[in-house]
């Protein structure tokens, strides 16, 4: 733990937050819609054929993704590294809440809805990029289905 | 070169993904997560006469808002280069030929995602239905596959790992109990 508090004790003096720029959100949106695309993950085909267990392909990317994601996480939290703007880092700290109805029955709806149109919401996007136009109604269509749920949540059952 | 035609291995892609929630995170101390900016968009343009949508979408979505904007441009830059069919199983493509599906030559089937196919029932399911669902689910489980699966499952919490259950299961009643249905096994 030495570590940990020598290094916030260093990153401390600066305690200045620095302007958050928007173009290295540009740049990582770019770098993943390159990915999504040239991985097929945005592909209703792999969808299908991941929803059917017959490739490990979109199992290994989620897989691998989770894994770098999480070691990446533990070590920002184990070495209490500061983010290079300043900003608090919002890492959810509720582990082990209990889950509420919401994280089951909400997880199914859009379950349901991935398996039939075949792309969440990131591939909603990089679809509409490719030039599957189409994706736009899906994408309207999502709006719909917020706003219903913004309308509607105070009588849905949550936890 | 083979990265240029061939698609890209899981080994390669998972990581790259992956890195977006520690490098989202070091920024600014963010959570990664796309699914949001369906509200963001909806709070942007609305009446403000619901609670869910008053925030300020600016301060809070402005940093995904881009990075949906870079998703489009980017799956634009990979899409005028792409030439080869999906690489999916023979097996998947045996059980979606036995459904009637033919096309196997774009990203998504063009039969039933096309501007036409909004004049057929399983068009109108599929893309109306389930982008409803998509938007609808994201927010009742407050996240997607980004903010959940990946960000979530990251971060180790219960609650993510429920809603990942959550959408197999739905995943798994769409694709073997609602699909057949809809596209009847034979065209």
């Amino acid at each position: 733990m030495a570590t940990g508090t020598a290094q916030s004790a260093a990153t401390q003096s600066s305690l200045a937050t620095r302007p958050e720029r928007l173009w290295p959100y540009a740049v990582i949106g770019i770098v993943l819609g390159i990915v999504f695309t040239r991985s097929e993950v945005v592909s209703w085909f792999r969808i299908q054929e991941m929803f059917r267990f017959q490739s490990f392909h979109m199992y290994g990317i989620i897989g691998s993704a989770v894994a770098v994601g999480a070691v990446g996480v533990w070590l920002i939290k184990r070495f209490e590294i500061r983010s290079v703007t300043n900003h608090p880092m919002r890492i959810p700290t509720d582990r082990f809440e209990v889950p509420g109805y919401q994280y089951w029955l909400g997880g199914t709806a859009f379950g349901l809805g991935w398996g039939l149109l075949g792309a969440c919401p990131g591939p909603i996007y990089v679809l509409i990029g490719n030039g599957v136009t189409v994706m736009f109604v899906a994408f309207l269509s999502a709006l719909v289905g917020v706003w219903t749920y913004g309308a509607m949540r105070h009588r849905l059952p949550h936890s | 070169m083979d990265l240029l035609t061939r698609p890209w291995p899981w080994y390669v892609a998972g990581p790259i993904i992956g890195l977006a929630v520690p490098l989202v995170y070091l920024y600014a101390g963010r959570k990664w997560g796309i699914s949001s900016t369906f509200r963001d968009v909806c709070a942007a343009t609305l009446p403000r006469d619901l609670d869910y949508f008053r925030y300020s979408w600016r301060a809070q979505g402005g940093w995904r808002l881009t990075m949906a904007l870079g998703l489009i441009f980017g799956g634009f830059v990979a899409g005028v280069t792409r030439s080869t069919d999906v690489a999916v199983s023979e097996a998947t493509r045996a059980d979606l030929t036995a459904l009637g599906i033919t096309d196997f030559t774009g990203l998504v089937p063009a039969e039933l995602f096309a501007w036409s196919a909004l004049g057929t029932v399983p068009g109108i399911v599929l893309i109306v239905g389930g982008g409803f669902l998509v938007g609808f689910g994201t927010r009742y489980a407050n996240g997607c596959t980004s903010g959940h699966a990946i960000s979530g499952l990251s971060a180790l919490r219960v609650t993510s790992f429920v809603a990942v259950l959550g959408f197999f299961a739905g995943g798994l009643i769409a694709t073997h109990l609602l699909l057949p249905v809809l596209l009847g096994g034979g065209s």
